[in-house]
């Protein structure tokens, strides 16, 4: 199997080169912007409740421990479950006991990202279990047996052509080019599965520490059937969706919203905590919340990153990053796509096997600049870079910068140096674009560009003659 | 060990400053709990949130406005006897054969002039049944000016399904219902439930809608296709101030 670099490359050389895909990301994402920077501007003041939202997950991080027993707690005395999981193994492990004890047949998910994280469809349908996405871009990119693209939008990669034809093969339907029609077909096929379904598994976007409940946002409905029907509701979350009191959701709610899809509020944000209860008429019989480690805790020992478990999810980061909106979202290899995913995955599964994704940005700052919660997310890029050579650089590597420094740190060489490659640019160009050119890794797909005839070191002189 | 003392122990040590790099990217504790303390919990988040008028008329009126954007259907009428009168409007602009409401409440003195059929869900409800319905009908527990939204609960909503299963939801408010914006709308559900609050709660902004398939809205993805608020009272005085709501009888369930 080739490493995930070589892979990276490959696929972000082969999607870069691919028009029509671009363009399709293109137009998405233009609609988008529209949205979000109108219902922004409607806030009174975003730059002070963005500051204010990270301030409040900071204070979530910075007391985790109390506030994740204060959430247990609360949801146990409602007479949930909660488990705790070390790592995918484990989460897995637990979700898979408890189909085995219900005798689950069908499973209805609506849509989680940690699910993704810890490979959950895949060690249920081997142990028999079906398994129905149904948020309706899940749905789709779960038939196409594809990983979403997107953590908020799994499917945007897709026209309705593409769409149509699937559900042709896989669903019967009849072609149409009308994106309603779809919706309906979609629609049809998993009213079903809600209702029969054994049990249904949701993620979470906040944990309520305060009350002990988890809060769903969501527009198409799924999130709320697949938690109200079958009888028994698993949740899955990562330990870093805390937050400390049920009255924050009132910045949060809107904020996510916002900066994920650009509305003000989305079509539905439920809050659940615990089963039916003895009053109520239905709702399921039992719910498990599982808490997920994962690696977020090395994340929070690494003090200059760990304000990275501010993160709620938005995608606001993938949709202004140049690099995403080039490669797009499968060429990554990750659960989490774009400027986040670049800076959590070496926590999560490696520093020197996925370093490689902190070297695709030409750190421009925009994700930084565009995140609701305030990460600083191009510099987290950087310290990537550091400390992957820190912690195991490459001979050449080190003597490259070691040769560099002297060089810049001394004018006459730097002024020698500047003199030969003028010398010898006209030499390279005999061989421009070749494997035979020594700066064929550029060349090869870009030009070289050529150097001015007088140096700024020979005009400033001139200047001051 | 078992996972949850672990889990707690890496925090408890990440946390302790012996991490493996010294400088935090957090806030320093002192500093965010002054901030919290300073500004007070969720009011003060209305300084930077959406503006909403502070009198009853005007977020009547912003109420309308964000409904109709988000293609909800807002009618505010005078008293019950209105509002009876609109149901039955709507059921026959719809064709509506069957519909469902929780039991041992109000709402079924409403739907008194409607002759289709009529499922009252409670517990022995099934689902299979519900999902059949024209349209489902409940209460609500607040509507939100500030975003269009319907805050609802399984207690006021008549359990989980009956507000999403459905094809159309019908949502029967009152005026003392509407508040401004969403720290009041958590304010009143902590006044009205805590400590003992329902096992599921809402904000309703709309009919169920996606944007999967290139962007494009469609309305009606999962849940219901179609909302529509009736409030009761809802007609602004002249002062700007609500009118004396009309309380509908036990229009929710007993709490």
């Amino acid at each position: 199997m080739p490493s995930a670099a070589s892979q990276f490359n490959d696929d972000a050389t082969r999607m870069v080169a691919d028009l029509g895909h671009r363009q399709m990301v293109e137009q998405s994402l233009s609609g988008y912007q529209k949205a979000r920077s109108s219902n922004a501007n409607r806030f009174q003041d975003w730059e002070s409740a963005r500051q204010r939202a990270a301030t409040i997950k900071d204070e979530a991080i910075q007391h985790l421990d109390e506030y994740l027993v204060q959430f247990e707690e609360k949801l146990v005395a409602r007479g949930a479950k909660v488990f705790w999981a070390n790592d995918s193994a484990e989460a897995r492990a637990y979700i898979l006991e408890l189909a085995r004890t219900k005798q689950a047949k069908t499973i209805v998910k609506s849509k989680t990202m940690v699910s993704e994280e810890i490979h959950l469809n895949e060690a249920l349908e081997e142990a028999g279990i079906r398994v129905v996405e149904s948020d309706l871009g899940e749905f789709i990119v779960q038939l196409r047996q594809e990983p979403p693209y997107h953590i908020v939008f799994p499917a945007m990669h897709l026209t309705r052509g593409q769409i149509s034809d699937l559900f042709q093969q896989k669903l019967k339907s009849e072609p149409t080019s009308d994106p309603e029609a779809l919706t309906m077909t979609a629609r049809k096929a998993l009213r079903e599965e809600y209702i029969a379904a054994d049990i249904g598994i949701t993620g979470a976007n906040f944990a309520v520490a305060e009350t002990g409940m988890i809060s769903i946002t969501e527009n198409e409905g799924n999130a709320r059937l697949t938690s109200s029907l079958p009888q028994t509701h698993v949740v899955l979350l990562g330990i870093e969706k805390i937050v400390p009191r049920l009255a924050d959701l009132a910045l949060f709610l809107p904020m996510l919203a916002t900066a994920g899809t650009g509305q003000q509020i989305t079509g539905y944000n439920s809050l659940m905590g615990g089963p039916r209860s003895a009053e109520e008429i239905d709702g399921p019989d039992e719910m498990h919340v599982i808490l997920l480690d994962n690696g977020r805790t090395w994340l929070l020992a690494d003090a200059e990153q760990r304000d990275t478990l501010r993160c709620i999810r938005c995608g606001a980061c993938l949709n202004v990053c140049p690099i995403f909106r080039n490669v797009g979202g499968h060429a990554y290899g990750t659960t989490y796509q774009g400027p986040i995913g670049s800076v959590l995955t070496p926590h999560l599964r490696g520093l020197q096997s996925w370093q490689h994704l902190s070297q695709a940005s030409s750190l421009c700052g925009a994700c930084t600049e565009t995140c609701p919660v305030k990460i600083d997310l191009h510099h987290h890029l950087l310290q990537n870079r550091r400390n992957a050579v820190a912690e195991k650089g490459s001979v050449l590597h080190r003597l490259g910068f070691k040769a560099f420094a002297f060089m810049v740190n001394r004018p006459g060489w730097f002024e020698l140096a500047v003199r030969a490659m003028k010398f010898l640019s006209p030499l390279q160009r005999l061989f421009n674009g070749t494997p035979a050119d020594p700066v064929w890794p550029w060349t090869k797909k870009r030009e070289l560009p050529s150097f001015a005839r007088k140096s700024f070191r020979e005009l400033w002189r001139q200047r001051i003659s | 060990m078992n996972a949850r003392d672990s889990v707690l122990a890496r925090i408890r040590e990440a946390l302790s400053g012996r991490g493996h790099r010294s400088h935090s990217s957090l806030a320093e504790p002192g500093e965010a709990d002054d901030e919290l303390q300073r500004t007070g919990e969720s009011a003060g988040f209305r300084r930077f949130l959406p503006k909403v008028p502070d009198d009853f008329g005007g977020q009547l009126a912003l109420f309308a406005e964000r409904s109709e954007s988000l293609k909800t259907e807002f009618l505010p009428c005078a008293d019950e006897a209105a509002a009876s009168t609109q149901l039955k409007r709507i059921a026959d602009r719809e064709s509506w054969e069957s519909i469902a409401f929780p039991a041992d409440s109000g709402i079924r003195n409403l739907l008194a002039d409607l002759s289709i059929s009529k499922l009252e869900v409670n517990r022995s409800t099934a689902k299979t049944d519900l999902e059949k319905v024209s349209a489902g009908v409940t209460g609500c527990d607040a509507l939100v000016a500030q975003t269009g939204s319907v805050l609802l609960t399984a207690k006021s909503g008549g359990g989980r399904a009956l507000s999403v299963l459905p094809v159309h939801h019908v949502v029967i408010a009152t005026s003392s219902q509407l508040v401004p914006d969403l720290p009041a709308a958590f304010e009143r559900l902590e006044r009205t439930y805590s400590p003992n609050f329902p096992s599921f709660m809402t904000f309703i902004t709309g009919p169920s809608r996606t944007g999967d398939i290139e962007r494009v809205l469609v309305l009606g993805a999962h849940g219901p296709r179609k909302l529509t608020i009736i409030l009761v009272g809802g007609q602004a005085g002249s002062s700007g101030q609500p009118p004396d709501s009309p309380a509908i009888a036990d229009s929710k369930f007993p709490k």
